[in-house]
């Protein structure tokens, strides 16, 4: 094992936030390497500000270092200036605990949660010695994984990774391990990189590219060659049944230095069947799988207690949705031991469904902005997009937060949804016109924030055929947007770049062959393209024109029901037919409850992988009006609140 | 090691040393406050919007310099009746003190380390403001030992030393020579190839970082290593240090402590 430090260190005095590089972490594990032993090095392919947090990480981390044939180290994407620190003095990208050269990991596994962070993953590799692409890696180089929410499309990063991992990791980690250390086993020169491939084929939820072969034909792929017996025709996704048996992290680490979501996080249940139809968590994850409430207590106050945190966010895709939330949001503050200084956090609350008082309580430790999500401007988009919030709903949620003292609201929407009119943009403003009139009921001057992002399909869900907006269109639609909201004092208007929001679409649709687009938006000096000073469409485009693709075909085009798909063969569980039945519905308008609460309609996350939903409750929580079938006419009383943005 | 007793206010130094020096003093202050909850200890808050933990410190360690000599004074909040743990009282004694410097020594991460603390009286002026100077070990490569004392010694005789730095966005040039009161060069540093300087630097108006101080000597040197030794509050003309490593109170209010820490 041999640390790279004293050659590091030299570089630290001269680069920003130099704390990024040394680890030192509170609950940071500094494994010996021995032989025979499995090396993972957890990769996240932004800033460590960003990747640091990462629960998926983290809970891999200490799954790995608890098995006596595995450990794990992490590393992040080093800044430019380090980077370019590195490459002159020939350091290699380093784990930032014994400051081990990647190239000397058995594996690096990577977690792809942003399609902009792809340059970074092949970037990484350049750095840390491993050959970029998989074709050009032997016997004894470094094994390339990615998880994460981006692999249920990962075709775009194929030609660069090994094995693809779909789904929860908890499990399959280990099974991993066990077979890369059969393969390591062999002499480095009887060590063929097939082989490997072959064996890792065969656990379940993993996905070997190059045992498959997409065939085209022009714009389209038209179908896919499987070239190996090993290679299962469809992959599907990873599922742990019971989060209670996984109560991690259980030392969640703590940063010297700041990081974003800075701050102690306990998931308290993973999926979610809201059934949002732009949403791909909400597809990907199901069922909803519920930690005990007694658990989520006691990682809460053990948490709090190790770390000395004092604001712990309670996270899931939409965590008003928990059975008893209240219980345990009034016990964290009204616990004695955290002397009214411990604020929750809930992020991804609906708009709908929450109690005043308990968002009051919450906000009595600091009262920071107010986030709703109601996503689409108008009733009628929300149908579309099976976001069931009244405008009345969002009325009652926004007058209560002003009423109990918040001055500041932001709103979350997205432009560019399917059967999207100029109206339903500007009932985006009308929307937060009117929030502002209800703020000045109570305070001389508020302040609503919408914040409005181009909207980019996703693979595996109801929208995934739908041909999204040009950047025209949307820089069209923001700037009308724009003009309306300047009628109205107090409401500010917030964009996403249009020009990112097409990158992030030519990526996340896109088939095999935008590998040497990838490659060449990196060759071109294209890395933290999701950092706006460092993000050029150009180079993107440039690199369609290189590799002989259309940019339209890719983004603004809407796929026919029977067209292959480049993910086709990849499964979250969920039926193409229910899908497809979501996508016309959508158009026709007509939501669908949530199944937690109302009986299944067979998506077939559950009954593919022989699981359920694991919920304390079959009750719908108060003001659980979306999609719970408890009408959707006005209930006066229930009101939806956020303390915290996330 | 344990006590039922707090002063209201207490003085607390420390080291900071190893891979935590790559922190900002942001990140310095956050550590300690993590630790103070890990505690238990009723810290005082601030008043307002958004309470902040009543820890004060000395002048800001720049980031990636080591230190010897780190202070922070602590507040620590009149109890409510509910209150359990350790609590203000006037009885509180040296021990006492002591004791919560050792508890917060094993708190806090590793590389800030406690060397001691002591009860300090009320309504001093800020220790930011009362510190005066600091010294400073500053290790460099970029030239041989004879043209860094030739440089040296340039620098004192001259009249000005101006450097350009920033100062709130904006580019100005300020002169350094009033500020380093002494400076030397003390041959090899504690790695090959580098060299060793000495220096004291004047607070007032405005502290000079050690990399500041490199650029004013020549723009050839390139920091390797730095340690702030020390920090001074004068007093009619004698230094003293606001906390010695043996536990006296020198520069702050002396007397009063010495009456509460007994």
């Amino acid at each position: 094992m041999n640390s790279l430090f004293e050659k590091i260190e030299p570089l630290l005095f001269a680069v920003e936030k130099p704390a990024r590089y040394v680890g030192g972490e509170m609950g940071a594990q500094y494994p010996s390497h021995e032989p025979g032993m499995v090396s993972w090095l957890l990769a996240y392919p932004d800033t460590y500000e960003i990747g640091l947090p990462n629960q998926g990480l983290q809970i891999l981390y200490e799954i790995l270092n608890e098995n006596p044939g595995a450990l794990a180290e992490r590393t992040y994407a080093p800044w430019t200036d380090m980077e370019t620190a590195m490459r002159a003095e020939g350091i290699p990208l380093f784990s930032v605990e014994n400051h081990v050269a990647a190239h000397d990991f058995d594996l690096i596994a990577f977690n792809l949660s942003a399609e902009l962070t792809f340059t970074n993953v092949l970037n990484m590799l350049d750095l840390g010695g491993i050959p970029v692409r998989t074709a050009d890696r032997g016997g004894t180089d470094t094994v390339v994984l990615v998880g994460g929410h981006c692999t249920y499309n990962p075709e775009p990063m194929a030609d660069f990774v090994d094995a693809v991992v779909l789904g929860d990791g908890e499990e399959v980690v280990t099974e991993i391990t066990a077979v890369v250390g059969e393969w390591l086993a062999y002499p480095a020169e009887q060590r063929h990189r097939a082989e490997l491939h072959r064996a890792l084929a065969g656990i379940p939820g993993v996905y070997v590219p190059c045992l498959y072969a997409p065939v085209f034909d022009g714009v389209r792929q038209v179908g896919l060659e499987i070239l190996d017996p090993a290679a299962p025709a469809v992959v599907e996704k990873r599922t742990v049944a019971d989060l209670g048996e996984w109560p991690y992290p259980k030392s969640q680490l703590v940063p010297l230095t700041e990081v974003v979501h800075d701050r102690l996080n306990v998931e308290v249940f993973r999926g979610c069947t809201r059934g949002c139809r732009f949403c791909q968590a909400g597809m990907i994850t199901r069922p909803v799988r519920e930690r005990p409430a007694a658990q989520v207590a006691d990682m809460v106050a053990n948490g709090l207690e190790r770390t000395g945190y004092d604001e712990v966010a309670l996270t899931s895709l939409s965590t008003a949705d928990f059975s008893g939330i209240e219980d345990i949001v009034s016990g964290i503050v009204n616990d004695p031991r955290n002397d009214g200084r411990v604020s929750v956090s809930l992020p991804s609350l609906r708009v709908d469904a929450f109690t005043v008082s308990t968002a009051a309580s919450i906000g009595s430790v600091r009262r920071t902005g107010l986030t709703f999500a109601p996503e689409g401007g108008t009733w009628r988009m929300r149908r579309v997009i099976n976001k069931l919030i009244t405008d009345d709903d969002l009325y009652a949620a926004v007058d209560a937060a002003f009423s109990q003292g918040w001055r500041r609201v932001k709103l979350y929407f997205l432009i560019g949804l399917p059967t999207e009119e100029d109206a339903d943009v500007l009932g985006i403003a009308r929307l937060g016109a009117r929030c502002v009139e209800i703020g000045k009921r109570y305070h001389q001057n508020v302040t609503v924030t919408a914040s409005v992002g181009g909207f980019v399909p996703k693979a595996q869900t109801p929208f995934q055929w739908h041909g999204q907006d040009s950047k025209e269109e949307l820089e069209r639609k923001v700037a009308m947007l724009r003009q309306e909201a300047r009628l109205t004092r107090g409401l500010q208007i917030r964009w996403h770049e249009p020009a990112a929001t097409v990158a992030e679409g030519i990526l996340s649709r896109g088939d095999r062959r935008l590998g040497a687009v990838i490659e060449s938006v990196w060759r071109q000096g294209g890395v933290f393209q999701e950092w706006s000073e460092h993000f050029d469409l150009e180079r993107f485009t440039t690199a369609l024109d290189e590799a002989g693709l259309d940019l339209d075909a890719l983004t603004t085009r809407t796929r026919d029901e029977g067209e292959v798909l480049p993910w086709d063969h990849l499964s979250a569980g969920l039926h193409p037919d229910f899908l497809w039945g979501e996508y016309l519905d959508a158009i026709a308008e007509v939501g669908v409850e949530d199944c937690r609460w109302t009986p299944c309609y067979d998506c077939g996350a559950c009954t593919t992988f022989g699981i359920e939903h694991v919920v304390a409750s079959n009750q719908a929580p108060a003001g659980g009006s979306q999609g719970t079938g408890q009408g959707l006419d006005l209930s006066p009383t229930p009101v939806a609140l956020s303390a915290r943005p996330a | 090691m344990t006590t039922e007793r707090l002063p209201e206010r207490l003085r607390v130094r420390y080291t900071k040393s190893g891979r935590i020096r790559y922190t900002s003093q942001r990140d310095n202050a956050r550590a300690w406050e993590r630790a103070l909850r890990r505690a238990r200890l009723p810290i005082a808050y601030s008043e307002g919007f958004n309470p902040r933990p009543l820890l004060a410190f000395s002048l800001a360690l720049p980031t990636g310099c080591e230190s010897g000599a780190e202070y922070t004074d602590l507040r620590f909040a009149i109890p409510g009746e509910s209150s359990s743990g350790p609590v203000v009282s006037p009885d509180a004694t040296k021990e006492d003190a002591l004791a919560i410097g050792h508890l917060l020594d094993s708190l806090l991460p590793e590389g800030l380390e406690v060397v001691t603390a002591a009860a300090i009286g009320e309504d001093r002026t800020s220790l930011q403001e009362q510190v005066t100077s600091c010294s400073w070990i500053v290790e460099v490569t970029g030239m041989t030992e004879a043209e860094l004392v030739e440089r040296v010694e340039a620098l004192l005789v001259a009249d000005s030393v101006p450097i350009e730095r920033e100062r709130k966005g904006r580019r100005v040039t300020d002169d350094l020579r009033p500020s380093i009161q002494s400076l030397g060069v003390d041959g090899g540093g504690s790695s090959p190839g580098t060299l060793r300087l000495s220096a004291e630097l004047a607070t007032k108006p405005r502290g000079v970082r050690p990399a500041e101080l490199l650029r004013g000597i020549s723009p050839n040197l390139r920091l390797v290593r730095a340690n702030r030794r020390a920090q001074w509050i004068d007093s009619d003309g004698t230094r003293l240090e606001p906390l010695t490593s043996d536990g006296r109170l020198l520069g702050a209010a002396a007397p009063m402590a010495a009456d509460s820490g007994r």
